[in-house]
C-alpha cells in the first residue's frame, strides 16, 4: 500500500497534496449484516474523491464511518496523518470535516441565516458568562462570524432568502442551504452525500459548479457519494468504486471506466 | 419461616395484585401508541370518566344537572328512579359459599361466582354496557375533533395534545356529573379473602390479608390482558392494528381504513379505562385522585417499553412489588409514601441503562 | 399603514441582529418598559401586586425557563413544578441560615446528617448567617440549575416523551424529599415555609407588611433581568445549539454540537430561571408555601401550557402565556361568579374545559402560539386598511 504520494498539480491548475485521511482495512457489521468489509483507500488533499457504486453498496455507511456517525468493528482511520481515536461525530466536526445529507437534514425551525450561522458553532468559543451578557466578547463573535457566513451566503447565491425559514424553501434550495452551513465551518474535508439526488439537469450543473468553485477557491478537499456517472466522472480526481460492502475498484474517472469488475457491477453478470 | 420473610412475601404478594391492575392501565396506553404514535397521557382521566359516567347512570343521575341548575335556576338531579332500578329484573341465583373452604373448591366456586355474578346483577351490566357506548362516542369524538387534525405531527405534540384533551375531559365529566367524591357500588365483593388467610394458615402458619376485590380485580385484570393479546395476536382487526402500528401508509394501500382503526383503539382504550375505573373505584371511591393513580402506568410501559404488550406486564408486575417491597423494607429508615416516587426512579434508572425498555427493540439511528 | 417597516434600513450586522430590528417595535418596546417601571408601581394596590402582577411576573420566569429547556432545546420537561420547589425551599434555608444539624437522641436508624425517622431530638452543629434576600434568591437559581443538571443527565440516553416521563421522577422524588425531611421546613409543625421580614435598603420585600409596590418591584426587576439574559442566551450561539438539537439532534451533532454540553447547558439555565421563579414566588408574593400544595404536578402542567399558549420558543409568548394562564381564572371568576351568580365549583370546572381546549385548539391551528398570532396581526395592521 502507498503510504505518502507526491504532490502534483493537475490540468486545471488545482494543487493535489498529501493524504488528508487515510481509511484502513475498514470493516462494519450491523449484527450478522456484514455493511462495509475489509476496505482500504484515501483522499488526498484537494482532491475531488468519489464514491460509487449500486444501491446498498455500502458507501453512505462508508461516509457515516468517516464522520464518526458509526463506529468500524476493525480497521482504522487516518486523519493528518494521525490515527483517530474512537470519537463522538461532534469530536469529528471539531477536527475539520463538515458534511451534508443525503434527506436534506437542515434544521427547519430555524432561518437560512441561522441554519448557515450553526455551521459556524465549531468556531464560536465564548462561554455562557460572555453570552448572557452579550455585549462585548459575544456580540463582537457574531458579528465576525456573521460577516464570514454573509461571505459563503453570496457566493452560493442565497442573499435573497437569507431571513426565510428553511422550512419554505423548495428541494433545490434546500440542498444549497445544506452545501452553505458545511462550508461555514471552512472544513480540511468536505462530504457530500449525494448532493445531486433528485434534482434536474439545471440544478445539477448548478450544483457541480458550486463544488468545483468550491475546490478550487477554498481548496477544500471533497469527498463525495452520486449515482449520476456523468457528473461524477466529470467532476471527481479519482473514484473509489464499492459492491456489496466491497472496493472493486479504485483510481482515476479513466481507469475505473475500464475496469472489468466494475463493468460487471453496473451491467450486472451472472453470480455463478 | 422467619416471620419477616412471610410478611414480606404477604408484601409482595399484595404488589403483584396491584401490578395487575398496574399493566391493566399501561396496556391502554400501548394500544393507543402502538397504532397511532399516540402517547395518551389522558388515559388516567378517561378512567375517571369512565367511572363518573357509571355511577351517573347507575344512580340515575340528569347530565350537566348543576350547570342547568345555575343557568336555569332549576333544581333537577335525578331522574324519578335510578335506571338500573327500573330495569331490576327478578333473578337471583345463590352464589357458591368459598369461605372457609378449601383451596380447590374456593378456586372452583369463585370461577363459578364469576358467571353467576352477572345474571344477578343484570342491572349493574346494563349501565356497564351503557358506559361502553359512552366511551365508544368518546373515542370517536376524540379521533374526529382532535386527532384527526393532527396527523402527521410530532409524537411530542401528540403528547401534549392528549394532556390538553385530559383536562378538558375532566372538566367535562366533572361539570356532567359534579366533582363530589362517590362511591361505586358495583356488587364486586369486599373485605379479607378468607380463603387465602386459611389456606396460608395451614401452609405456613401465618394468614396472609388479601383484599378480596384485589383479588378479583386482578382476575379480571388478568382476563382482560389475556383477551387483548389474543385479540391483537391472531383476530383480522388486530392484525391490521398491528399492520397500522408498522406503517400508516402502507396499511392504507392495503385497503386498511386508518380512521376505523384509530377509533377502535380508543374504544378499546376507553374499555380499559373503563375496566380500571370500576376496580380502583370499587375500593377507594371515584373522584380526581383516580386519575393521578393512573399516572403509575408511566413508568410501567418506560420499565416494559412503549410498544410491547408483554412489556407492559411484566412492567407492571415488576412496578407493583416492586413498590411494595421497597416501601417495607425502606418505611423504618426513611419514612412513608415513597410509593410516591419509587415507580418513577425505578424507571428512570432502569432506562438509563436499558433506553428501550425491557422488551422494546433497539433503535439503530440513521441519518 | 399603522405598522410599517419599509424605509427601516441596518447597515450593520450589530444593527441587523439586534432583539428589535423595527423601529416601530423598538419604540413600542420602550414605552411598555417605562408603565412598567415608572408608572404602575404607584398604581398598584394589594390586589394588584399580589393576585394578578405578581404571580404573572413570577410565571412568566418560570415560562421563560421552561421555554428555554421545551421552546429552544426540544426537552420536554414536566418536573417544573418540583424544580420552582427547590428554589422555594433553597431561599428559605438561605434566608434563615442554613443550618446543619445532627439527631442526638434517634430511635430510628439515620441515613443523612438532618434524617431522623421516629422520635428525635436534633442538636445544632453549626449555622451559616441569614443571606440577604435578593442574594438568596439568586443563589437559589444557581443550587435549582444544580439540581436540573443532576435530573438533565439521563437526557443524553433517553429522548422525547421518555425523558418527559423521566422529569416526572424528579417532580414526585423532589416534593416528597421536601414534605418527609423536615430538616427543609425547619422542622416546624405545620410542614409549611414561612418567609420571615427582610428589608432592602430599609424597604420591606417579603413578610406580611411588605408594600404592593415593593412587592411588584423586586418582581419586575427579576423578570426583565431574566428576560434580557433569556433573549441575549437564545440569540447568539447557545441558542443556536439548542435549537439544533431541538429540530435535528443526529444532524446537530455531525455539525459539531455537543449534545450533552447543550442539554446540560439547557437543564442548567431552565432551571436557574425556575428556581428564581420559585424563589420569588415563595418569598416575595405568597409567603407562605408548602410543597405539595403550590408546586405540585398541576403547577408543572401550568407553567407547559403558559408556553405552548404563548408560543413555543418566543420569550414574548412566555409573557402571554404566563399572562393568560394567571388571568384566566381571575376572568372567569369575575365573569362566572360576581355576573351570573354561578356556584365557584362549577367556575373551576368551566376553567378546565376552557384550558384543555385551548391547548389542543392552540396545537391544531397555530402551534406557535399567541407569540405568532400576535406577529400576524402586525402584517394584518402593516396593510390596514388596504388589501394589498
Amino acid at each position: 500500500m502507498k503510504d505518502t504520494y507526491e504532490p502534483y498539480v493537475t490540468e486545471d491548475g488545482r494543487q493535489i497534496g498529501g493524504v488528508l485521511m487515510e481509511m484502513k482495512n475498514i470493516t462494519l457489521r450491523f449484527g450478522g449484516v456484514v455493511a462495509i468489509k475489509d476496505i482500504s483507500f484515501d483522499i488526498r488533499e484537494g482532491e475531488i474523491r468519489a464514491i460509487i457504486g449500486p444501491n446498498g453498496a455500502g458507501k453512505s455507511s462508508m461516509l457515516n464511518v468517516i464522520s464518526g456517525f458509526y463506529h468500524p468493528q476493525e480497521g482504522e482511520v487516518w486523519f493528518k496523518g494521525e490515527k483517530r481515536k474512537p470519537m463522538k461525530p461532534y469530536q469529528v466536526a471539531q477536527q475539520g470535516v463538515a458534511r451534508t445529507f443525503q434527506n436534506i437534514a437542515l434544521f427547519e425551525g430555524m432561518s437560512v441565516l441561522d441554519n448557515v450561522m450553526t455551521g459556524r458553532l465549531t468556531h464560536m468559543k465564548s462561554n455562557l458568562l460572555q453570552q448572557v451578557m452579550w455585549w462585548g466578547g459575544a456580540e463582537k463573535e457574531e458579528t465576525a462570524n456573521r460577516e464570514r457566513v454573509e461571505k459563503i451566503i453570496d457566493f452560493l447565491e442565497i442573499q435573497h432568502i437569507r431571513k426565510t425559514p428553511v422550512g419554505r424553501l423548495p428541494y433545490g434550495l434546500k440542498k444549497r442551504v445544506e452545501l452553505a452551513r458545511a462550508l461555514a465551518a471552512e472544513p480540511m474535508l468536505l462530504l457530500l452525500d449525494e448532493p445531486m439526488a433528485g434534482m434536474n439537469v439545471e440544478e445539477k450543473e448548478d450544483m457541480s459548479r458550486f463544488i468545483l468553485d468550491v475546490n478550487d477557491e477554498f481548496g477544500t478537499t471533497i469527498a463525495l457519494i452520486e449515482h449520476d456517472m456523468g457528473v461524477v466522472m466529470d467532476l471527481s480526481d479519482r473514484v473509489v468504486v464499492m459492491d456489496y460492502g466491497k472496493k472493486i475498484g479504485d483510481g482515476t474517472p479513466d481507469e475505473v471506466r475500464s475496469n472489468q469488475d466494475v463493468i460487471d457491477a453496473y451491467l450486472g453478470v451472472s453470480h455463478d | 419461616m422467619p416471620d419477616q420473610l412471610l410478611f414480606g412475601m404477604e408484601v409482595a404478594l399484595n404488589g403483584l395484585m396491584a401490578g395487575v391492575l398496574y399493566a391493566l392501565v399501561a396496556l391502554g396506553f400501548v394500544l393507543i401508541y402502538k397504532a397511532s404514535g399516540i402517547f395518551n397521557y389522558a388515559q388516567g382521566v378517561m378512567a375517571l370518566f369512565a367511572a363518573l359516567t357509571l355511577v351517573g347512570i347507575m344512580e340515575g343521575q340528569v347530565p350537566f344537572a348543576h350547570l342547568i341548575n345555575a343557568i336555569f335556576g332549576t333544581k333537577i338531579h335525578h331522574l324519578g328512579t335510578p335506571i338500573p332500578e327500573m330495569l331490576d329484573p327478578d333473578v337471583t341465583i345463590a352464589y357458591f359459599n368459598t369461605e372457609g373452604a378449601g383451596w380447590i373448591s374456593w378456586l372452583l366456586g369463585g370461577i363459578g361466582n364469576f358467571f353467576i355474578w352477572p345474571i344477578n346483577n343484570f342491572d349493574i351490566v346494563l349501565a356497564l354496557i351503557f358506559t361502553v357506548f359512552v366511551m365508544i362516542a368518546l373515542a370517536w369524538a376524540v379521533q374526529r375533533f382532535i386527532f384527526r387534525h393532527l396527523v402527521n405531527q410530532e409524537p411530542i405534540i401528540l403528547f401534549m395534545a392528549t394532556i390538553g384533551l385530559a383536562y378538558l375531559l375532566e372538566g367535562v365529566g366533572e361539570l356532567m356529573w359534579g366533582a363530589e367524591v362517590k362511591t361505586l357500588n358495583v356488587g364486586l365483593p369486599r373485605g379479607i379473602a378468607e380463603g387465602v388467610e386459611s389456606v396460608t394458615e395451614g401452609w405456613f402458619g401465618y394468614g396472609f390479608f388479601l383484599s378480596r376485590l384485589d383479588i378479583v380485580a386482578a382476575v379480571i385484570a388478568a382476563v382482560l390482558v389475556t383477551a387483548l393479546t389474543l385479540f391483537s395476536q391472531y383476530s383480522k382487526q388486530g392484525r391490521a392494528l398491528r399492520a397500522v402500528a408498522d406503517d400508516h401508509q402502507a396499511a392504507l394501500s392495503v385497503g386498511i381504513s386508518l380512521n376505523f382503526i384509530w377509533i377502535l383503539v380508543w374504544s378499546i382504550a376507553g374499555f380499559v379505562a373503563l375496566v380500571a375505573g370500576v376496580v380502583w373505584g370499587a375500593s377507594s371511591g371515584v373522584q380526581f385522585s383516580l386519575s393521578l393513580i393512573a399516572l403509575k402506568a408511566l413508568p410501567v410501559l418506560m420499565l416494559g417499553g412503549f410498544t410491547s404488550i408483554p412489556g407492559a406486564i411484566v412492567g407492571g408486575l415488576i412496578i407493583g412489588v416492586g413498590e411494595k417491597l421497597f416501601d417495607f423494607l425502606m418505611n423504618p429508615i426513611i419514612g412513608g409514601a415513597t410509593e410516591n416516587w419509587f415507580a418513577y426512579v425505578l424507571a428512570l434508572i432502569f432506562l438509563i441503562f436499558r433506553p428501550q425498555g425491557l422488551f422494546g427493540e433497539k433503535i439503530i439511528e440513521r441519518v | 399603514m399603522f405598522y410599517r417597516e419599509a424605509g427601516d434600513f441596518k447597515t450593520s450586522y450589530v444593527d441587523d441582529s439586534q432583539t428589535f430590528p423595527i423601529s416601530f417595535d423598538r419604540y413600542r418596546y420602550y414605552f411598555v418598559l417605562f408603565v412598567a417601571f415608572a408608572l404602575l408601581p404607584f398604581m398598584v394596590d394589594d390586589y394588584w401586586a399580589s393576585q394578578i402582577l405578581g404571580p404573572f411576573l413570577v410565571f412568566s420566569i418560570a415560562a421563560i425557563g421552561l421555554n428555554i429547556l421545551t421552546g429552544y432545546c426540544g426537552q420536554v420537561s414536566l418536573g417544573t413544578g418540583a424544580f420552582m420547589a427547590v428554589g422555594a425551599y433553597s431561599c428559605y434555608k438561605l434566608m434563615t441560615g442554613v443550618d446543619i444539624w445532627y439527631p442526638a437522641v434517634c430511635d430510628g436508624s439515620r441515613i443523612l446528617f438532618f434524617w431522623c425517622s421516629g422520635r428525635a431530638e436534633y442538636q445544632i452543629w453549626f449555622q451559616l448567617p441569614e443571606i440577604n434576600i435578593l442574594l438568596s434568591i439568586l443563589l437559589s437559581g444557581f443550587i435549582t440549575a444544580l439540581v436540573g443538571v443532576f435530573f438533565g443527565l439521563p437526557s443524553l440516553r433517553i429522548k422525547g416523551f421518555y425523558l418527559a416521563v423521566a422529569t416526572l421522577a424528579a417532580q414526585f422524588f423532589l416534593i416528597w424529599l421536601f414534605n418527609s425531611a423536615s430538616w427543609f421546613y425547619n422542622f416546624s409543625a405545620t410542614g409549611q415555609i414561612t418567609a420571615p421580614d427582610t428589608f432592602v435598603a430599609g424597604v420591606q420585600v417579603t413578610g406580611a407588611e411588605t408594600q404592593p409596590w415593593a412587592l411588584y418591584m423586586v418582581c419586575l426587576v427579576f423578570a426583565f433581568g431574566c428576560a434580557w439574559m433569556a433573549r441575549n442566551l437564545t440569540r447568539g450561539s447557545i441558542g443556536r445549539r439548542w435549537m439544533a438539537i431541538r429540530d435535528m439532534d443526529i444532524a446537530a451533532e455531525i455539525i459539531g454540537v455537543n449534545p450533552l454540553k447543550a442539554k446540560l447547558t439547557a437543564f442548567a439555565v431552565s432551571s436557574f430561571f425556575i428556581g428564581i421563579a420559585g424563589a420569588l414566588f415563595f418569598a416575595v408574593v405568597s409567603g407562605t408555601a408548602e410543597a405539595g400544595d403550590v408546586f405540585g404536578i398541576q403547577t408543572s402542567f401550568e407553567i407547559l401550557f403558559m408556553i405552548i399558549i404563548g408560543g413555543l420558543g418566543s420569550i414574548f409568548g412566555s409573557f402571554a402565556g404566563a399572562a393568560f394562564i394567571v388571568i384566566l381564572p381571575v376572568a372567569l371568576r369575575v365573569i362566572g361568579t360576581e355576573m351570573f351568580g354561578w356556584p365557584s365549583e362549577i367556575v373551576e370546572h368551566f376553567q378546565f374545559v376552557i384550558v384543555g381546549a385551548l391547548i389542543i385548539m392552540f396545537l391544531i391551528v397555530e402551534p406557535h402560539g399567541l407569540a405568532r398570532l400576535w406577529q400576524l396581526a402586525k402584517e394584518k395592521l402593516r396593510l390596514w386598511p388596504f388589501p394589498y
